[in-house]
């Protein structure tokens, strides 16, 4: 993971070139977006992933680093309303968005109606996958592509529980989705 | 991820300044695009791509999908996989281009996706991936690990000694089909590329994937008017239902004259360095009944040169039926 300044730390530091001092990239760029409904500004470097400064500088710890490359879905949030993965976007891309993470999907102390649902449903076991899990939901009932229990299982295929409790994320989802669509509108 | 300077420019100009005066192809380039990031990005993290500078180009616009002057449709460059997918005209006119998008990746990772990032993904093979391993592809002149390695998603057509790697794009396949164009802006102006031109075999350079120059910007996909819509389809075949890349993926896209074929149009994915067309299979159909006999013969003739290696000539035997499925539902005749 990389530190709040300078290059990441990996396992080819033999071979990092150096950059003569003219091209020496900036460690550090000013970056203002809307978190969770507040306006944050934060400083990061420009290689600093969307999912490391929520973890790392922002102390937002309930997005989740599985894979780190886009095949796990854990890393999954909101960028103005659209689900991503967090791992695979740079956190100075993200000037001016609005970033929405599992904190900030409950009112107080009233879950999001997905939460909810994953409580009501034990749609987890170890919980790690938990949070991309909701928030891809989130973003799929938003979308309304979705119809079937088979269009909830292809259109969650980017989030990845090793637990084994797709059924019962399934039933969570379709709770939610048939209550919007007997009530017409969105939690 | 290594150290890199980042810039945002404002405009489409101010993006072409941002990667002028480099040589060569975008493939090479040590300035680079980004968009969505997707593929991009975890090469950097991979150790695979190097680039010292990234000019952000998700701001410039170049996101709208309009009808073209000749009445195909204009895909912007930097319009979103999803947007494009489920974007009405699309699904109406082109419901094979539709399909073949939604067929690939992830919905967060087409809802990040770009249309002109769709076609510079570089391969999914295990080598080119894996900085302690020989890849001519990453690192021209090191060898191929592929070829005698682990080679079950390789190519079968078109590849040489020197790379034996895949297109992993579903998108391009179906845009192959289509003969659709893609435009682009460099420091002369604009110009066009069919899209058969715009991706390229392996020979001995493999560490080019396109035609595309250093100094130049992807701003659109045109589709041509005929989209298909009646006879066509995208069929994928992959080890799980979804979120895999393609073994082999066929679009097949047929004009008809009652139940005889008056034009097809064949590509194939998952079997070659470039969404893989070949006009002898195309022709052979043209003019004949919508059988599943004429299916196979087109495949055999399509796939009369393929060549397998230790792990993947199942891949042969796979292609040719899922030509054959392919066609037959393009063409609404039964099929097993």
């Amino acid at each position: 993971m990389s530190q709040p300044t300078g290059p990441a730390p990996q396992g080819h530091a033999h071979t990092q070139p150096a950059p003569p001092p003219e091209a020496m990239p900036p460690e550090e760029m000013e970056v203002t977006l809307t978190l969770n409904g507040g306006r944050r500004t934060l400083h990061v470097a420009p290689w600093t992933s969307l999912l490391d400064a929520l973890r790392l500088h922002l102390d937002l710890t309930g997005t989740k680093k599985g894979c780190d490359h886009g095949q796990c879905g854990a890393c999954t949030v909101l960028v103005d309303g659209r689900r991503i993965n967090s791992c695979l976007t740079l956190a100075v891309m993200m000037e001016g968005r609005s970033v929405t993470t599992i904190e900030g999907l409950a009112s107080g102390d009233t879950l999001h109606p997905l939460q909810e649902a994953f409580v009501e449903h034990d749609a987890f076991q170890c919980g790690y996958c938990t949070p991309g899990q909701i928030c891809s939901a989130v973003g799929m009932l938003e979308e309304g592509h979705a119809r079937t229990d088979d269009d909830i299982r292809e259109l969650m295929s980017g989030n990845l529980c090793r637990c084994g409790a797709y059924p019962n994320i399934v039933a969570a989802i379709r709770q939610v989705m048939d209550g919007q669509s007997k009530d017409g509108g969105k939690p | 991820m290594r150290a890199f300077s980042y810039h945002r420019p404002d405009s489409v100009d101010a993006a072409l300044r941002g990667v002028s005066g480099q040589s060569g192809t975008t493939t090479e380039a040590a300035v680079k695009f980004v968009a969505g990031g997707t593929n991009l990005l975890d090469l950097m993290k991979a150790d695979v791509m190097r680039p010292e500078r990234l000019v952000d180009i998700s701001r410039l616009g170049l996101d709208r999908i309009e009808e073209t002057e000749s009445g195909g449709l204009r895909l912007g460059a930097l319009a979103r996989n999803s947007d494009t997918a489920y974007d009405e005209r699309v699904q109406a006119r082109y419901p094979m281009l539709s399909k073949a998008i939604l067929a690939g990746a992830s919905a967060q990772l087409r809802n990040m996706a770009t249309n002109g990032g769709n076609l510079l993904q570089r391969t999914r093979c295990y080598y080119f991936y894996d900085t302690g391993t020989p890849c001519n592809k990453r690192e021209p002149g090191t060898g191929c690990g592929a070829l005698t390695g682990v080679n079950r998603i390789h190519a079968i057509l078109g590849a040489s000694d020197h790379c034996i790697a895949t297109h992993p794009s579903d998108m391009c396949v179906a845009l192959a089909a289509l003969e659709a164009v893609v435009r682009v802006s460099g420091p002369k102006g604009e110009r066009t590329i069919p899209f058969a031109e715009f991706h390229r075999l392996p020979g001995d350079t493999p560490h080019i994937d396109s035609t595309l120059a250093a100094d130049e910007l992807i701003t659109a996909i045109d589709l041509p008017v005929e989209g298909f819509a009646k006879h066509s389809t995208y069929l994928k075949v992959r080890d799980r239902a979804s979120y895999a890349f393609a073994l082999v993926s066929v679009a097949a896209a047929l004009e008809m004259d009652g139940q005889t074929i008056r034009t097809a149009r064949l590509a194939l994915g998952g079997v070659a360095h470039k969404p893989w067309r070949d006009p002898a299979a195309e022709a052979e159909l043209a003019g004949k009944p919508a059988s599943l006999e004429n299916f196979r013969e087109a495949a055999r003739v399509l796939l009369r040169d393929a060549k397998g290696h230790s792990h993947n000539a199942f891949k042969i035997g796979l292609a040719e039926r899922a030509i054959v499925r392919a066609l037959a539902e393009a063409a609404g005749v039964e099929h097993p």
